[in-house]
C-alpha cells in the first residue's frame, strides 16, 4: 500500500527504502535526456525550449548537452511546430513537440486530431507518427482563464492518440520514455504545480507501460480514482476518512487513452462503491468515461451511484477567491465519500 | 526574388525521350481522371473525387524533377501528385473504391492515398493540412543529413490558412529543403480568389524572405525547369522555395460540381485553349522532336492501361469487417 508521507507518495511494492528523491521536473528531463542520448532520432521543439530551459526550468541543460540541432527553439508557432512532429515522425524521426500551456494545445487541434490521430489509419497502417506533445494543465497558479485550464478529455476522445498524465516523479519519468518510444502520437499533460513535488525515482532504467493503472493507496470501502494532481487531494482526502473510519483505495490509472478498465472495476467490485476526481470541467470530462466503465462493468457489485468531481464549469477566474472554488478540494471529497459511504 | 509571370526557361533540358515520357504521365493522369469521373456518374464510386484535369503539368514538371526518395505531400485534389510520384493505377482505382488492394486498404479513399514507397507522405483532406507535414518532412531531412527534398502541393485556398505562413518562416530561419508549390487554379472550391486572396501571392512568401516565383503552370516545360532550379537549389541547402502555379480546374470543385454557376463558360474556354498536354504536344511537333501519330499512340496505351486498372478494382475484395478495427494505434 502507498501512502503519503510529508507530500511524497510512496510505495514499498516499487521503491527501495532510501532511494534517491527527485523532483517531477526533473524526473521529466531524466526521461528526455536518456531517451535522447539512447536514439538519435528523439528531438524537441517547442518555444523557450532551449535557451531558456523552457518557462518552467524543466529542460535546463538540454541544449548544452544535446545542442540547438536537437533541442530547439521556435517561433511563437504551435500549429506549425505540431505539423513539422507529424511530418518528421512519419519520415523517420521521434520528435517532442513542446507545447507550453494546455490551453495553446486548442491551436494545434488539426495537426493532432486531423494528422497525427488519423495518418496511421488513413494510410492502412502504412505510416506511422511517433510524436510525443507535451503540455501542462492545473490551475491555482493564478494565471485566469486561458493559461489553467486541463484539457486533456479533448484529447482522451480522440482515436488514435494516446493520452498520459502522471501524478507522480517516478510515474512522470516512466510514462515519458514510454511515450518517446511509443510508435504513436502520445500528449502528455504534466500538472505545472507538480514541477516542484519530490519523489522516489530509482537510477535504475525502467519504463511504465501505458495503459496501465496504479493504485496509489490500497482501501476497502470506497473506490477514487484519481487523475494527475488529483491523486495527491485523494491520498489526503483518503487519510481524511482513514480517521473516520472510511478505508479509501485511490487508483490512478496513469493513462486515459488507453484507460485500464479492468484495474477501476475491480477496485470497484471490491470497495462496491466509487467516486472520480479529475480537474477537467466536469462537464463531458473524461470522469463521465470513468464512471460509465465502472457503471457498466461492476453494476452488481456497487452500493450506490457512481460519483464524480471535476473542475466547476466556468472559465478560470483570476481572483484566487474565486479560482480556489473552481479546483476539487479533499474537503469536498471527503464530503462527498461520506455521503456515498452513509 | 523573381514575381514575372513568364519565365522562360531553357525549355532543351530534357530530350524528346524525356518529354514523351512526361506526355505519357500527365495523359495517364488525365485519363484516371476521366474513369474516375466516369466511375462517379455511373454510381459505382461511393463518395465523391476531386479532379487533377487542366492541372497536370505541374504535378508532373515537378514530380520528373525528384527522386524516388523524395517527398511530396499532396491534397484533396491529389491523384495527380500521387501518380506523377510514381503510384500504380491499379492500387489508386482499388483505393477510390474502397477495395482492401488500395493503397490504404480502403480506409483513405481519393482524399488520403498515401504510398511511402514512392514518397508520397499522403493526400489531405484539410486544406493546406500538409504544410507543416511537408516542412517537418525538411527538418527530417536536415537531422538526418540526408539530401531529400519535400514538396509541399496545395492550392490557391490554402493561401487562407495561417499554418502555411507558420512553416514557411520557420522553412526559411532553417533553411528547410522544402519547396511550396500553389497550384493556383483559381479558385477555392466556388469562390474565386480575387474575393479571398489579398494582395499579392508570390509576395506572401517573399516577405519570408523565401525564394518565390509565379509561373505559367499550363506549360510543363517551364513548371519543370523553374522546378529542377529550387529543387537542385534546396537539395544544396539554398533553402525553400515557393512557386505559385497558374493554372485552372478544368471541371468543377468535384465531379459532382456539374453546373458552375460560379464561372463563365467562356473563361473556361479561354483556358481549355491552354491545355497542357496540347502545348506539349504542339511543341514537340512543332519543334520536330516527335511525329503528331506518337500522341494518339500513347493516349491509347494509357486509356488500355486505365481500362485493366478500373476492371482490377472494381473485381478486387471490399476489406473484411474485422480490418474496420485494425491500424487504429500501431
Amino acid at each position: 500500500m502507498s501512502t503519503l508521507e510529508n507530500g511524497v507518495i510512496r510505495s514499498p511494492a516499487v521503491h527501495a527504502p532510501g532511494e534517491r528523491q527527485i523532483t517531477f521536473g526533473q524526473a521529466i528531463l531524466e526521461a528526455i535526456n536518456e531517451e535522447m542520448a539512447r536514439d538519435e532520432s528523439v528531438f524537441i521543439i517547442g518555444e523557450d525550449v532551449a535557451e531558456a530551459g523552457s518557462v518552467f526550468k524543466v529542460l535546463v541543460g538540454l541544449l548544452d548537452q544535446f545542442g540547438p540541432e536537437r533541442v530547439i527553439d521556435s517561433p511563437i508557432s504551435e500549429a506549425g511546430i505540431a505539423g513539422i512532429g507529424v511530418g518528421a515522425a512519419i519520415t523517420g524521426m521521434r520528435p517532442i513537440v513542446d507545447i507550453m500551456f494546455g490551453d495553446f494545445t486548442t491551436l494545434v487541434m488539426d495537426q493532432l486530431v486531423n494528422q497525427a490521430a488519423k495518418t496511421h489509419y488513413m494510410s492502412g497502417g502504412k505510416l506511422k507518427v511517433p510524436m510525443v506533445l507535451r503540455t501542462t494543465l492545473g490551475a491555482s497558479r493564478r494565471s485566469a482563464a486561458q493559461h489553467s485550464q486541463s484539457l486533456h478529455a479533448l484529447f482522451s476522445h480522440i482515436p488514435g492518440l494516446k493520452v498520459a498524465m502522471p501524478a507522480t516523479p517516478y510515474d512522470a519519468k516512466g510514462l515519458m520514455k514510454s511515450a518517446i518510444r511509443d510508435d504513436n502520437p502520445v500528449v502528455i499533460f504534466e500538472d505545472k504545480m507538480l514541477y516542484q513535488e519530490r519523489g522516489p525515482v530509482p537510477e535504475r532504467e525502467y519504463t511504465l507501460p501505458l495503459g496501465q493503472a496504479d493504485v496509489k493507496r490500497a482501501g476497502d470501502d470506497l473506490t477514487i480514482v484519481a487523475t494527475s494532481s488529483m491523486v495527491y487531494v485523494a491520498l489526503e482526502a483518503a487519510d481524511n476518512l482513514a480517521s473516520i473510519g472510511i478505508s479509501a483505495e485511490v487508483i490512478d490509472p496513469r493513462t486515459t487513452n488507453p484507460l485500464d478498465t479492468e484495474a477501476l472495476v475491480n477496485s470497484a467490485k471490491k470497495t462496491s462503491r466509487a467516486l472520480i476526481i479529475d480537474e477537467g470541467y466536469q462537464q463531458y470530462g473524461v470522469t463521465g468515461e470513468f464512471a460509465s466503465v465502472i457503471a457498466d462493468g461492476a453494476f452488481y457489485y456497487l452500493d450506490a451511484p457512481v460519483k464524480r468531481i471535476g473542475a466547476m464549469n466556468v472559465p478560470v477566474p483570476f481572483s484566487p477567491v474565486m479560482e480556489d472554488l473552481t479546483i476539487p478540494t479533499a474537503e469536498y471529497v471527503v464530503e462527498t465519500a461520506k455521503a456515498l459511504c452513509g | 526574388m523573381s514575381e514575372t509571370n513568364d519565365t522562360k526557361p531553357n525549355a532543351t533540358e530534357l530530350d524528346a525521350e524525356h518529354w514523351l515520357q512526361a506526355y505519357e504521365q500527365m495523359a495517364k493522369i488525365r485519363a484516371f481522371e476521366e474513369a474516375a469521373n466516369e466511375l462517379y456518374t455511373s454510381a459505382r464510386m461511393p463518395g465523391i473525387a476531386h479532379l487533377y484535369i487542366g492541372e497536370e503539368a505541374i504535378a508532373v514538371g515537378i514530380c520528373e524533377a525528384l527522386r524516388q526518395d523524395d517527398y511530396i505531400t499532396s491534397t484533396h485534389r491529389g491523384h495527380g501528385h500521387c501518380l506523377a510520384k510514381g503510384a500504380a493505377l491499379d492500387k489508386m482505382f482499388a483505393e477510390l473504391l474502397g477495395k482492401e488492394a488500395g493503397y490504404c486498404r480502403g480506409k483513405g479513399g481519393s482524399m488520403h492515398i498515401a504510398d511511402q514507397e514512392t514518397g508520397n507522405l499522403g493526400a489531405n483532406g484539410i486544406v493546406g493540412g500538409s504544410a507543416g507535414i511537408a516542412t517537418g518532412a525538411g527538418m527530417s531531412v536536415k537531422l538526418r543529413g540526408t539530401d531529400q527534398v519535400a514538396v509541399c502541393f496545395f492550392g490557391d485556398g490554402a493561401l487562407g490558412q495561417g499554418l502555411l505562413y507558420e512553416s514557411m518562416n520557420m522553412a526559411q530561419l532553417w533553411k528547410l529543403p522544402v519547396i511550396y508549390v500553389c497550384e493556383n487554379n483559381q479558385y477555392g472550391e466556388y469562390t474565386h480568389n480575387s474575393k479571398t486572396a489579398a494582395g499579392s501571392m508570390v509576395g506572401r512568401a517573399a516577405g519570408f524572405g523565401v525564394h518565390a516565383q509565379a509561373i505559367d503552370g499550363q506549360d510543363i516545360r517551364t513548371v519543370h525547369a523553374t522546378a529542377r532550379l529550387v529543387i537542385d537549389r534546396a537539395r544544396n541547402g539554398g533553402g525553400p522555395a515557393f512557386l505559385v502555379c497558374n493554372t485552372y480546374r478544368f471541371h468543377g470543385h468535384h465531379v459532382g460540381d456539374i453546373d458552375r454557376p460560379y464561372r463563365t463558360r467562356e473563361e473556361e474556354a479561354e483556358w481549355a485553349k491552354r491545355d497542357p498536354l496540347k502545348l506539349l504536344e504542339d511543341w514537340l511537333v512543332k519543334s520536330k522532336q516527335a511525329e503528331s501519330d506518337v500522341f494518339e499512340r500513347i493516349q491509347q496505351d494509357v486509356k488500355s492501361d486505365v481500362e485493366n486498372a478500373v476492371n482490377y478494382a472494381l473485381e478486387a475484395s471490399f476489406p473484411s469487417e474485422s480490418e474496420v478495427d485494425r491500424h487504429v494505434y500501431a
